[in-house]
């Protein structure tokens, strides 16, 4: 590939602190489900054991947390919704049916991924809040029975949301082609953001002939 | 406590029936709180059984000692002064598991075996299996089980399963110094509880009764009380039952939150099969730049 092909999408920073997130949700997706339903209890092994899953659990949460908030602080202004956003959302068939053409343009994020950006940012939020409620033996005991009882439903519920979230997520990366390499490598093709995020192309080549100019 | 397999009715974080052939008699303790003198030596025999000691707590100005249920104190009296008639009265309960028919603690427990409910009616914890969540604690509608701050197990009243499985009552029902406390079958208990109950109510305890609470499917420890109609006087809730954040929580949403997960991956997967990648075609790499 030419250099001059190729444009970047993602910095060294944004990659890593997306790829901390990324582990920490596995490791938390695993640890949690073990304990979610009997049938995934065999994934407490990958932990060293049921007491070791509880313990470790939390404390990866609060790792997630925190790179998700570092991440969020670098993208949120790109995810905020506007009018093309809502179309975008309308044309849904369109968008899985790969007409692309038919969209309006696309910016650095779809509405697809607008979207489950802010969905996992409440999630997250309300697993940090009811998972320090839930917290043995440091913090649970300083809770009203009901409160622990609604924060336990809230936490699965979230979890829940967030990891349906996650496998749309990945699922996208594996769809269209070349998204993968953008959060491994950081550059995509010019093509590739033609495609895909014409308006933010558009944008990123503006800046190169005010450079070259 | 020792892992009796084949008397096991019922296991938690456990979808298959456990091993669970041999049929036993439904067993339950019968406190009679009318004869109750509030002397603490099932307290004591508790400990002592159980090799338990807890540490020296704090006079509260009651006789409550200690004032609540501990990883150490399984069983705790618990002192009432009430006026329910106008009237002073000095209602003592032992308080501890109920052993409860549908118990909530095993329902909410995540660890495989870390609660077993065997066919007699014990509910009993096997420390060695848990993890140490809290998730019974949520789960038991009577706020029994204590989290040890020693080794962060959960505790409670066995109703001594070692001494039942071989024959014997349980400690705090062999020291008990004024009958009080009974033990025997279920049926045998609630027969004794009826004589008790007509004998309060020919004595003026118009609304005495069985607090065997239909909202758990009864308990395995039943009270006889004078008061049957306001249990609230002794500490006890009116209508138990397992809340419903905790049997929505388990019961219904989990299994279709796992379908939904496996089916969203499967949905994913066909829409691959189907409708394919979503790439750059050569002819859009060729395209000239048109900013």
């Amino acid at each position: 590939m030419r250099k001059r092909d190729v444009i970047r999408r993602y910095d060294d920073a944004e990659r890593i602190n997306h790829w901390i997130v990324a582990i920490t949700f596995i490791l938390l997706a695993l640890s949690g489900l073990a304990l979610f339903h009997p049938s995934m209890f065999f994934l407490t092994n990958l932990f060293g054991g049921g007491t070791w899953t509880r313990i470790l659990h939390p404390f990866i949460g609060l790792v997630m947390f925190i790179a998700f908030l570092a991440l969020a602080l670098r993208v949120w202004r790109a995810n905020l919704l506007d009018k093309n956003d809502e179309q975008w959302l309308k044309q849904i068939r369109d968008v899985a049916a790969n007409r692309e053409d038919k969209l309006p343009e696309v910016g650095k994020y779809n509405a697809g991924q607008k979207v489950l950006f802010w969905v996992q940012a409440v999630c997250l939020i309300l697993l940090l809040l009811t998972g320090i409620v839930i917290w043995q033996p440091y913090f649970t005991p300083a809770f009203n029975i009901t409160v622990i009882r609604i924060a336990v439903v809230l936490h699965a519920f979230s979890a829940f949301i967030l990891i349906l979230g996650i496998i749309i997520h990945i699922y996208a990366g594996i769809w269209v082609k070349g998204s993968i390499r953008a959060m491994t490598r950081g550059w995509v093709t010019r093509a590739w953001a033609r495609k895909h995020h014409p308006a933010w192309y558009r944008e990123v080549a503006r800046g190169e002939g005010m450079r070259e100019r | 406590m020792p892992l009796q397999s084949l008397d096991i009715e019922r296991r938690s974080a456990t979808t298959t029936p456990p091993p669970s052939q041999r049929q036993t008699v439904e067993v339950a303790k019968l406190i009679d709180i009318s004869k109750c003198i509030g002397c603490k030596a099932c307290q004591s025999a508790c400990m002592e059984w159980n090799d338990l000691r807890d540490s020296i707590g704090t006079n509260t100005g009651t006789y409550d000692n200690p004032r609540d249920l501990t990883e150490n104190s399984w069983t705790v009296m618990k002192f009432f002064e009430v006026e329910p008639d106008g009237k002073l009265e000095w209602l003592i309960r032992k308080d501890g598991c109920m052993h409860c028919a549908d118990p909530g603690c095993l329902k909410a427990c995540p660890s495989p075996g870390a609660i077993v409910q065997y066919a007699n009616g014990i509910v009993d914890f096997h420390e060695e299996n848990c993890i140490g969540c809290g998730y019974c604690i949520t789960g038991c509608p009577f706020n029994v089980p204590r989290i040890s701050k020693k080794d962060g197990k959960a505790y409670k009243c066995t109703l001594c399963s070692d001494r039942v499985s071989v024959g014997l009552e349980p400690a705090c029902i062999k020291t008990c110094p004024t009958g009080a406390l009974v033990f025997g079958t279920k049926d045998d208990m609630i027969d004794h509880a009826e004589e008790r109950i007509a004998d309060l109510k020919e004595r003026g305890y118009q609304q005495a009764g069985l607090y065997d609470p239909p909202g758990v499917d009864g308990t395995h420890v039943m009270y006889v009380l004078q008061h049957a109609d306001k249990p609230e006087l002794y500490g006890l809730p009116k209508d138990p039952h397992i809340s419903p954040w905790v049997s929505v929580w388990k019961r219904v949403t989990k299994p279709l939150a796992l379908a939904s997960l496996g089916l969203a991956g499967l949905v994913a997967f066909f829409h691959y099969v189907k409708v394919g990648p979503n790439e750059v075609d050569e002819g859009e790499e060729d395209e000239k730049e048109h900013v």
